[in-house]
């Protein structure tokens, strides 16, 4: 047998959960670095998954089968393929530089990072991202949901104990509801395919890859195409459905908001991906009409809606809602560039938007405030910070040379492949983006230094630039060596489109 | 040296963005380093690419120096470079300027890490412009380029930046949105981006089948007009031309230089490149228009500089005033492709980029040589400053001729070959525009004249503002710019061989 990378990579941050609480409270920067050396590990393991991935055989890969529950059919069946092994190395390197920036600055006038309770803190993160890896490796639609909501729950928890005093409760409660809700909608198509898997076939099983085979109708997958799809979108932030996403990025303390746009929204729009589309193909077909129409206007009204916040993370918050357009965009043309796209852009976004959040963490844990005007100057404390949130706003514009270029071009070549006038639309939205990040740049980081933050700020800690550094470092590779990532994705897509029925 | 004969392009172009990184790494604080380190490296690309422009066959067609490298496969595009006559003499130009800008930007003290970063990559982005055989490429070096501008402006520019900067961006990102929607519609229909196919697909396709349920013509007139208005921002055309007075007279000198000298030969080349042998067909049916556009550039812009006050804006006007005979000659040469006419036209065109690249460089680093002194740009308040500064004032006198298009230098050449090919094919505007060739002469002796002649103003004669002499850097700069605006004012036939072998061979 196989060492079971897999399943080790997906438990290592729980097991490292419980080292950490059996820690003493005051132990903070033990607890810190438990959590550090978790992260690393996982990080590590996740990198040599990535590599040793085999793209010339494709499929599922790692592939680990453990009954679970028999008689109901549920296994903890885990493997990757081409799709979910980028979204396994995103949670490693959002994991690690998270940890990073939560480390924290002991600075008289700053509080910086997680001061408040760090073991706690790193405990719930870290069976949040238990959950998250879970659902990446799943090949079991029980286990699936399983994870789904474990990663779900600690958000409350991270979001109204650490979180922005001001709206903190309010947030947590609209976000877990939204996503509550989401998933029991989510759930009840997922037993109604089971039921009818076991009519058809005979078969009690959750596993996903027999459930493919399961010949649902036309009708069926019709009906229950919405519910299964919008369910898990939700999480992905969609149009008319993502109001709850920038509440609650606002209201995060700064890491799990890099989880939370970073990773969690890819939770969402790859189980939608997996669930929906995979296992209900025609339906997909049949709708999707719907999600292109819903995510062509969260491209637009997302980027311009963040281009009118006065609040950076908002306006950050924003920009995921317009990114995560772009991912569903893709999702809904159904051929290969859309799919490839939306692909590298789970990944790409992931990465840029962990950055993003990350740096307006580090301004706002020193400025106290958020307020784009109020802000200026901050290139002359932070250079490095500065650096790296030029770096993300070009991704984010889709500058080529940048990973956000790699994976936007394709996702609108697979629209021009559908429907020529939604790429024409969308596109508008290049523009207000780089109108938007451009402005905040110049204000932010190179307009008039405030004169009560003269003297009061101090630049970032030698972690921060360590996160920032390893965030860049994927967006450029990827950007001007798509090689490295897009045959990789390739390789799930051509499967998508076998269940696609050879489009 | 194997390796450096079949990777001569990529060299040159990625010598610059190496050279960046390193400086990234080299220690803070040492401006000096800095300045020569840049100076040297930016010397490599333009000594490879005087080799590759002796290396150049002038009597073989198609593309030379082809290399090819797999970079996005999945969407069909490859790293594929390549030079013609045409691409071959913007590499020299840009590879020329380029040590020139930042031997020009020694004075610059603020931040040299960060400005010589930026210097070095946007040569990168602007090189892979002209080198690029694969559309997407092109695309990516075309916006790559805009980036490194926008922060030169933007950080090291005078009083006006943040407006200038900002409207910059906008309008170039704004037109090249048009272009990365037909870029990718063409991905869509042929599967891959390799001009040279294309040149030869498109062309091909069936003018009465649909094409993503419309007619083939249409949605070729649709990425014409997308293409145009790319390139037309880019020139400028008039009346795109808007965001260049305010850019040009913001940015620091050296990227003034930069801007007038090579970034307007982008929207040029794309012209010459991507829309005469894509859209032979639609060229010709709206020639017309471009002409009316490039006549208006002509005259209205010829106008505009001399109604200026601040010199700097009097050169940046200009601008548009020259840009709009390369573009006359692109609507003439549209109009009658495949004529004797046309072709004369058009090696009128290129040399006049080429030459335009050389008299507006110096130009922008003469008004910029007097702002460091006196630190005004009103050209109210020099005056008679030429018993001050003799040396300068023939230089600039010399320069400023070149731009007048006197004959015996550059400007004349091409000018006139632009004006002999279009005349026979578009007579009216040939006609109009030499009216605005008339107000050419009028603003650059403007220029001279309230800078150099007429009652000294004693501010500039003693005292803490007593104006000093171009020092020997200066000169140094202006040397090279002077050595070929004489040398091709005599003796063009060295280039337009060059020229003249692409246009034939391309159109």
């Amino acid at each position: 047998m196989n060492f079971p990378v897999l399943s080790v990579i997906t438990f290592t941050p729980m097991v490292a959960a419980v080292l950490i609480l059996l820690l003493p409270a005051q132990r903070k920067n033990e607890a810190r670095a438990v959590a550090l050396a978790a992260a690393t590990f996982a990080l590590i393991l996740s990198l040599w998954t990535y590599f040793n991935y085999d793209q010339a055989a494709a499929g599922y890969q790692f592939v680990e089968k453990y009954n679970w529950l028999p008689v109901l059919g549920i296994s903890l069946h885990f493997g990757v393929d081409g799709i979910s092994m980028p979204l396994v190395l995103l949670t490693g390197v959002v994991m690690f530089t998270g940890v990073l920036i939560s480390w924290g600055d002991d600075h008289p006038h700053v509080m910086a990072g997680i001061q408040d309770r760090p073991r706690e803190f790193f405990a719930f993160l870290f069976i949040l991202a238990s959950g998250v890896l879970g659902v990446f490796v799943s090949l079991d639609l029980f286990m699936l949901f399983f994870f789904y909501e474990i990663a779900v729950f600690p958000m409350y928890l991270l979001i109204v104990i650490w979180g922005w005093i001001e709206t903190r409760e309010y947030a947590a409660m609209k976000l877990t509801l939204y996503l509550f809700i989401g998933s029991v909608v989510s759930l009840v198509g997922v037993l109604v395919m089971y039921w009818i898997q076991y009519q058809n076939t005979g078969l009690l099983s959750f596993d996903m890859l027999q459930m493919e085979q399961a010949g649902f109708s036309q009708t069926f997958q019709n009906i229950w195409f919405l519910p299964v799809f919008f369910g898990f979108a939700v999480l992905g932030g969609i149009w008319p459905f993502h109001n709850w996403s920038p509440d609650g990025h606002v209201a995060a303390p700064t890491a799990v908001s890099m989880f939370h746009a970073g990773v969690l929204m890819k939770l969402g729009a790859f189980a939608a991906l997996r669930v929906g589309i995979m296992l209900l193909p025609q339906g997909a077909q049949t709708w999707s009409w719907l999600i292109m129409a819903f995510a062509a206007i969260a491209v637009v009204y997302g980027a311009y809606i963040a281009f009118v916040q006065m609040d950076f993370k908002y306006m950050v918050g924003f920009s995921s809602v317009s990114h995560m357009g772009l991912v569903m965009l893709g999702f809904s043309t159904l051929n290969q560039q859309g799919l490839l796209g939306s692909g590298v852009q789970m990944f790409s976004h992931g990465v840029m938007t962990a950055l993003f959040f990350a740096v307006v963490g580090m301004i706002y844990d020193r400025a106290h405030t958020r307020q784009i005007p109020e802000l200026g100057g901050i290139n002359k404390i932070m250079p490095f910070a500065t650096i790296g949130f030029i770096i993300g706003g070009l991704v984010s514009m889709g500058m080529p040379g940048f990973s956000g270029f790699v994976a936007e071009f394709p996702i609108f070549m697979g629209v021009w492949g559908r429907q020529w006038l939604v790429a024409v639309i969308a596109s508008i939205s290049i523009v207000i983006t780089a109108a938007y990040i451009m402005r905040n740049i110049r204000q932010v980081f190179f307009g008039e230094l405030p004169e009560k933050f003269e003297g009061h700020l101090t630049d970032v800690t030698v972690l921060d630039k360590v996160a920032i550094a390893v965030l860049c470092f994927f967006m450029v590779v990827i950007g001007l060596f798509p090689r490295f990532m897009v045959p990789m994705v390739q390789t799930g897509v051509e499967n998508i489109l076998r269940l696609l029925g050879g489009q | 040296m194997n390796f450096i004969d079949t990777h001569l392009l990529s060299l040159i172009l990625f010598v610059p963005a190496l050279a960046a990184v390193i400086i990234l790494f080299l220690p803070n604080g040492e401006n000096k380093l800095f300045h020569w380190f840049t100076l040297g490296a930016s010397l490599i690309p333009f000594v490879l690419s005087l080799v590759v422009w002796f290396r150049f066959d002038a009597t073989q067609s198609g593309f030379q120096f082809e290399e090819a490298y797999v970079w996005y496969e999945a969407i069909g595009s490859s790293f594929h470079l390549g030079v013609d006559g045409l691409s071959l003499t913007m590499v020299l130009l840009t590879t020329l300027l380029t040590p020139l800008a930042i031997l020009a930007s020694f004075s610059i003290s603020d931040r040299v890490k960060a400005y010589m970063m930026l210097f070095l990559f946007l040569e990168t982005g602007m090189l892979g412009v002209f080198m690029a055989l694969d559309l997407l490429i092109f695309f990516v070096f075309w916006e790559v380029g805009l980036v490194p501008m926008f922060f030169l402006i933007n950080q090291w520019g005078s009083a006006n930046r943040n407006y200038a900067s900002m409207k910059f961006l906008i309008y170039t990102m704004g037109g090249s949105l048009g272009l990365l929607l037909a870029i990718q519609m063409l991905g869509v229909l042929f599967g891959h981006f390799d001009l040279v196919r294309l040149y030869e697909g498109w062309n091909s396709l069936d003018p009465t089948k649909t094409l993503l349920g419309l007619p083939v013509s249409t949605v070729k007139a649709i990425a014409f007009w997308a293409f145009t208005i790319a390139f037309a921002v880019k020139v400028p055309v008039w009346p795109f031309h808007t965001w260049l007075p305010d850019a040009h007279t913001e940015a620091p000198t050296a990227g003034s230089m930069i801007l007038a000298g090579v970034l307007l030969k982008l929207g040029a080349y794309g012209f010459l490149r991507l829309i005469l042998p894509l859209y032979p067909n639609e060229a010709r049916i709206f020639a017309g228009a471009l002409a009316v556009l490039a006549t208006a550039a002509i005259v209205f812009g010829a106008f505009a500089a001399y109604a200026q006050t601040d010199f700097k804006r009097l050169v940046a006007y200009s601008s548009v005033n020259h840009m709009g005979f390369v573009v006359l000659g692109i609507a003439a040469a549209a109009f009658a492709a495949g004529t004797n006419d046309a072709t004369i036209a058009l090696n009128g065109a290129i040399l006049q980029m080429f030459n335009h690249g050389l008299s507006a460089a110096g130009m922008f680093f003469l008004v910029g040589v007097i702002y460091e002194r006196t630190h005004t740009r009103d050209l109210g308040k020099f005056g008679g400053l030429f018993p001050l500064v003799p040396v300068y004032g023939g230089i600039l006198i010399f320069t400023s001729m070149a731009s007048l298009g006197l004959p015996g230098l550059n400007g004349f050449i091409s000018e006139f070959l632009v004006v002999r090919g279009a005349w026979p094919i578009l007579p009216i505007y040939t006609a109009i525009s030499m009216l605005g060739l008339l107000f050419t002469g009028a603003y650059i002796l403007k220029g001279i004249k309230q800078v150099l002649h007429g009652p000294l103003n004693e501010h500039w004669a003693r005292g803490e503002h007593k104006l000093t002499e171009i020092n020997t850097r200066e000169i140094l700069v202006m040397v090279p710019l002077m050595a070929l605006i004489l040398w091709i004012g005599i003796w063009p036939a060295w280039i337009l061989n060059v020229i003249n072998n692409a246009v034939v061979k391309l159109f």
